[in-house]
């Protein structure tokens, strides 16, 4: 009898681990995470306007309706990035996601505190190899660290009504993300 | 023979135990540091590289981006001020004030977080198109037939979520420390 009940003690010690270990490695291993979702609509280093949500489609859970919404979906393996995000009339805001859908930085338009949002997205490593001066001398230059080496830039700019959603998804369209290839 | 015996059931247990706990956990939607007021609960540390293992196993498993702390931060709630989950088919008046924010928005999803067809192709509102009151209140209908003022369809589904919006707001900074701030009440009117 007792060895039984050791038996099955040591099953809900074990499936303890089993829990623990499979929800820390699902991040990885999920293939529907809103990373998977947009690689197969999105090039890579480039912005693409995400299509609104509607009742019968949307490309990820839970977006705001009342927002206009473009990704660039990055990799730094070839060099950093610069985005340039012209903000628009209403709110604009730019977050980082790491390739599993962490949140690791964001900024909005009156933050960025000018017209348009400019910075440029690095691994450590690439930041680590800005020369220093130029580092200093450029006070205004917002430089960001990818804890990932591909991830995702999601653009958001508020339609404060419906008929204004037209003019949020212009301001996106002349947003960038441009690789800059190191020499 | 007993010791192979023993062993398989402990893997068998350990296997059913583990799962059927992270299949919950992940179903139910747990998730840790979570700010409740009135019927509205955010997670404003899912926004952040901080976010708990359970919300970012969550997230990862229903591919959703959650808004970043320096964005704003997304109040849902479920059910109505008693606790009672919400039906589409009954109405609900959403109203009061919201805490400071720039801008916020409200919007309806099913519970998968997708919008609900209605006939006027609404889906939520934004603090600039509301119509409030003279002292700045406003009051939302949410409610499967047409309502005057500020009507929120339903759509007539069995269950939906509300998601509250708050943008370039101090709640998503300051959030665990913060009192209870003011999150529209949510009361249940009448079914149909």
């Amino acid at each position: 009898m007792t060895r039984w009940l050791l038996w099955i003690l040591g099953g809900i010690l074990l499936g303890g681990i089993v829990h623990l270990a499979t929800v820390l490695a699902m991040p990885r291993a999920a293939s529907q995470d809103a990373y998977s979702r947009l690689a197969a609509l999105t090039p890579v280093n480039r912005i693409v306007p995400l299509p609104a949500s509607t009742a019968q489609h949307s490309v990820l859970p839970f977006m705001d309706p009342a927002f206009a919404v473009a990704v660039c979906r990055y990799d730094l393996s070839a060099g950093s990035i610069k985005l340039n995000a012209p903000v628009s009339q209403a709110y604009t805001s730019v977050t980082f996601y790491t390739r599993d859908s962490v949140a690791y930085y964001a900024i909005n338009d009156r933050a960025a505190g000018r017209r348009a949002i400019e910075l440029d997205l690095m691994t450590p490593a690439q930041h680590a190899q800005v020369p220093e001066e130029e580092d200093v001398t450029a006070a205004d230059r917002l430089i960001i660290d990818s804890p990932s080496t591909t991830g995702l830039i999601v653009l958001r700019a508020l339609a404060p009504e419906p008929s204004l959603m037209a003019m949020a998804q212009r301001a996106l369209a002349s947003a960038q993300c441009r690789s800059q290839p190191v020499e | 023979m007993r010791l192979l015996l023993g062993t398989l059931f402990t893997f068998a247990l350990a296997a059913i135990v583990g799962l059927g706990t992270t299949w919950l956990t992940l179903t139910r939607g747990v998730a840790f540091g979570s700010l409740t007021i009135g019927a509205w609960t955010a997670w404003p540390k899912s926004g952040s590289q901080d976010i708990d293992p359970y919300a970012h196993a969550g997230i990862a498993r229903d591919g959703e981006l959650p808004i970043g702390i320096g964005d704003g931060v997304a109040f849902y709630a479920r059910g109505d001020d008693t606790g009672q989950v919400f039906d589409g088919r009954c109405s609900f008046s959403v109203s009061g004030m919201t805490p400071p924010a720039r801008f916020w928005t409200v919007a309806l999803y099913d519970i998968q977080g997708h919008l609900v067809a209605n006939a006027i192709d609404r889906h939520g509102f934004t603090s600039e198109e509301i119509v409030r009151n003279a002292d700045g209140s406003f009051t939302i209908a949410v409610a499967p037939q047409a309502r005057p003022g500020n009507w929120l369809p339903t759509g007539g589904i069995e269950r939906f979520v509300l998601v509250w919006r708050l943008y370039d707001s101090p709640i998503g900074v300051a959030a665990t420390t913060l009192k209870e701030g003011p999150m529209p009440a949510v009361t249940r009117k009448s079914c149909s």
